[in-house]
């Protein structure tokens, strides 16, 4: 292997060329061995840059919120809810919980960044985080509170770390104002935020 | 492996900024390496769970010192190479310069799955232990819970167990429980008052209490 292999990063890390550089050398690669196809990337980008995002999952919360029996059914199994909307994919075996006025809900993957695709696109930078990571499962309260979250001291906080299969979409409580809306308008006041848990609307 | 990567209650990060309108992709290079690694999984070179545990392999100070895309980027590369698809050689020359990869060490008495794993042995109200063992092979058992006990408020069904995924790329079924730990269990004085955390944990992390 080279002479930069292993040596020289006590501090820095190993050394590399640049991302973009490394990333070109990736992509071409598996273009000459047919791993990538020009159709695959094209689909993909389409997917997860127009199709897949938070939008979807306002479109569940907010039709949780006005159809009970939606609700019960995204409760009880919300893949195959958010499904019966035309959300599925990777990342894509769903449960939901709900906030009520006695218990909050936050998401976080302490391991990696698991996420609920689907419904709420590719996580954000913050939730990928190290700080995000370490700190929701140990200081919840505090941390939600620096995000600009505040939780009533009277309001229990349920973290919920996805380690395994599960990815996890929290069920905001409505906004004030929100009764008499359509089910479109709505899914406008849904927030991803509020969704992941570290906003309440 | 109790690498740099299992970073539940560990101190000493900052803030946690949101960044609004964040796009999904901040670099066109991010988009490049987002696309590789959904077209070498579904192509059946590595599963996730191998391609997790290459990150997890990285070297400490580039994992936490990377973003997101790099430890995709390292993870994927390695993955790659070490399934004989593409050699360090080839990607550096294209490159340009050095282009680092997770190491791969290796690893003695693997355990074997544990049998019927398949079939569930503990159900919701259940009093769990999860085991004290520090696995140098891939876990999906986070340290913060390790030895604490928890109650099973859900069973989530079988999934492959990942050490068997990663380490023999044969998938086993196993079920998997979500467990809720109080605050207090896990954090002892230091925790918040009114919060509890819910793990996601395979059945041979647990023992009953």
């Amino acid at each position: 292997m080279s002479e930069h292999d292993g040596h020289g990063h006590d501090h820095a890390g190993p050394a590399a060329s640049p991302p973009e550089q490394r990333a070109a050398a990736l992509e071409a690669l598996l273009i000459e061995k047919e791993i990538l196809t020009e159709g695959f990337i094209d689909t993909v980008v389409t997917t997860y840059e127009s199709r897949v995002g938070p939008m979807n999952g306002a479109k569940v919360v907010a039709k949780a919120w006005v159809d009970p029996e939606y609700r019960a059914k995204l409760v009880e199994d919300a893949t195959a809810a958010a499904a019966e909307l035309g959300f599925k994919g990777p990342q894509g075996n769903m449960a939901v919980v709900e906030n009520t006025d006695e218990v909050h809900n936050v998401v976080v993957c302490t391991l990696c960044s698991c996420y609920p695709w689907p419904v709420l696109g590719l996580p954000p930078a913050w939730y990928k985080s190290p700080s995000y990571r370490a700190r929701m499962v140990r200081e919840p309260r505090a941390l939600l509170a620096e995000m600009g979250c505040h939780v009533p001291d009277d309001v229990e906080i349920r973290v919920w770390d996805s380690s395994a299969d599960k990815r996890y979409l929290v069920l905001p409580q409505p906004p004030a104002g929100a009764e008499g809306k359509s089910e479109e308008e709505l899914a406008e006041l849904v927030t991803r935020d509020s969704m992941v848990g570290v906003a309440r609307l | 492996m109790d690498a740099i990567h299992d970073l539940g209650g560990k101190q000493g990060f900052g803030t946690v900024a949101i960044e609004p309108a964040e796009p999904v992709f901040h670099e066109p290079w991010e988009r490049s390496v987002f696309v590789a690694v959904l077209g070498v999984l579904r192509g059946g070179i590595g599963n996730n769970s191998q391609f997790r545990h290459a990150m997890e392999r990285m070297d400490p100070v580039h994992y936490l010192s990377g973003s997101y895309f790099e430890k995709w980027m390292t993870g994927i590369a390695t993955l790659l190479a070490e399934k004989g698809v593409v050699t360090q050689e080839e990607l550096e020359a294209r490159a340009g310069g050095p282009f680092p990869l997770a190491p791969n060490p290796e690893l003695k008495d693997v355990p074997d799955p544990a049998p019927d794993g398949d079939t569930a042995r503990f159900a919701p109200g259940d009093a769990v232990v999860v085991t004290k063992d520090r696995p140098s092979w891939h876990t999906r058992c986070p340290e913060y819970v390790r030895g604490r006990r928890g109650e099973v408020v859900a069973v989530r069904g079988t999934v492959a167990v990942p050490h068997i995924e990663v380490h023999r790329n044969e998938r086993t079924p196993e079920q998997t429980y979500s467990v809720r730990f109080e605050g207090s269990e896990l954090w002892g004085s230091a925790a918040e008052p009114g919060t509890s955390t819910t793990v996601d944990l395979f059945q041979s992390y647990l023992e009953a209490a």
